[in-house]
């Protein structure tokens, strides 16, 4: 006679009900994982730059506006900003007037204007207001890359050594000032 | 994703299905010699495009990666090993510039977590499986009011009743 009876209850293993916190332990983990990455914008990348010294360049003037031009012998001695913007660049647009105000305030800003024709930039400037110390014409776009630029409008903020200290990418919003760039533009001690 | 990201994923699913011949690659930019032009090809596809970042720069048309094709080829012709190209271009935009990233102590878990949850999983499926073959599941011993009532089933049921 071979009749069997009860086998699921009877096959219980010996205490094993931590076995069924994994899910929960794992879940848990997933979700503070997901929950970090809930506060990061992805297309944001950090800059391998920072707390080096800003590269070498020499870029010529922005014809009708001044001689200068601007070369990496124009960062450090105190902090300053380097802007990259461009006539096309619609965020720049909406960046410019918080420039404006910073160089109100007396910050030195320097600007890379990325792949512009000078008309262009210089018709920007006389509409927008230039707030800016030197520019250079980086029509090529080349100088940008060795800033590892990736899309117009980005900040570097210089300390007086010329090391490049942060990067914003994207147009620069009043509350970026309050949170980042005047604090640490204090810190640098301009 | 808002509409016009879903309209750009569309576009690409399009062009990637309408063929090999996909690479953005303009034919001002290549280079003459054509065992160069391949070295060009093969590193233009293991960097990344930053602006589209899920593109490699041989594939992508944004401007900074038809910019950075061309520093790739004028390194190239100055004589730059494939390693030294990348260098340049690591120092610049960061190892995210690379589709493929280094093997090195922050990207260790990258690299090998895979083999561990498959080395875990793996573990725990033997363990389940030894566990069923050297525990055979023993039915309990009845105790005597269910052996009576088994008593009972088995001489109601007319196939057990003896011939």
């Amino acid at each position: 006679m071979s009749t069997r009876f009860g086998e699921p209850s009877a096959a219980r293993a010996p205490h094993r009900g931590w076995l069924y916190l994994l899910p929960v332990l794992l879940f848990a983990a997933v979700g503070v994982f997901l929950a970090l990455g809930l506060g990061r914008d992805p297309q944001t990348l950090p800059s391998v730059l920072i707390d080096k010294p800003a590269p070498a360049f020499a870029l010529p003037p922005l014809p009708g506006r001044d001689e200068r031009g601007f070369s990496s012998a124009d960062l450090g001695g105190r902090p300053m900003l380097v802007n990259v913007f461009a006539s096309w660049c619609v965020p720049c647009r909406i960046e410019h007037p918080v420039l404006d105000q910073l160089a109100r305030e007396g910050v030195t800003i320097h600007a890379i204007n990325y792949k512009d024709a000078p008309e262009d930039a210089l018709a920007f400037l006389r509409a927008l207001g230039d707030p800016f110390s030197r520019i250079g014409a980086d029509r090529q776009g080349r100088a940008a890359i060795d800033w590892g630029v990736y899309g117009v409008p980005e900040t570097f903020v210089i300390d007086r050594d010329g090391r490049i200290r942060y990067r914003h990418v994207g147009p620069l919003q009043p509350r970026d000032l309050e949170r980042t760039v005047r604090p640490l533009l204090a810190e640098l001690g301009r | 994703m808002n509409r016009k990201h879903l309209a750009v994923a569309l576009l690409a699913v399009g062009i990637l299905a309408a063929g090999p011949g996909s690479a953005a690659t303009s034919p001002d930019e290549i280079l003459p010699d054509p065992a160069l032009e391949a070295r060009a090809r093969a590193l233009g596809k293991e960097l990344r495009c930053l602006v589209c970042q899920n593109q490699s720069i041989d594939d992508s048309d944004a401007p900074l990666a038809k910019d950075l094709r061309r520093i790739v080829r004028e390194r190239l012709v100055a004589g730059d090993s494939d390693a030294a190209i990348k260098r340049h271009l690591v120092e610049r935009y960061g190892d995210f510039v690379l589709l493929r990233p280094p093997v090195k102590p922050a990207t260790w878990l990258l690299w090998l977590g895979p083999f561990l949850v498959l080395l875990a999983g793996g573990g725990l499926v033997l363990a389940f499986l030894r566990r069923r073959r050297t525990a055979p599941v023993e039915p309990p011993e009845l105790d005597p009011a269910e052996r009576q009532r088994l008593e009972m089933l088995l001489a109601s049921d007319p196939h057990n009743r003896p011939a």
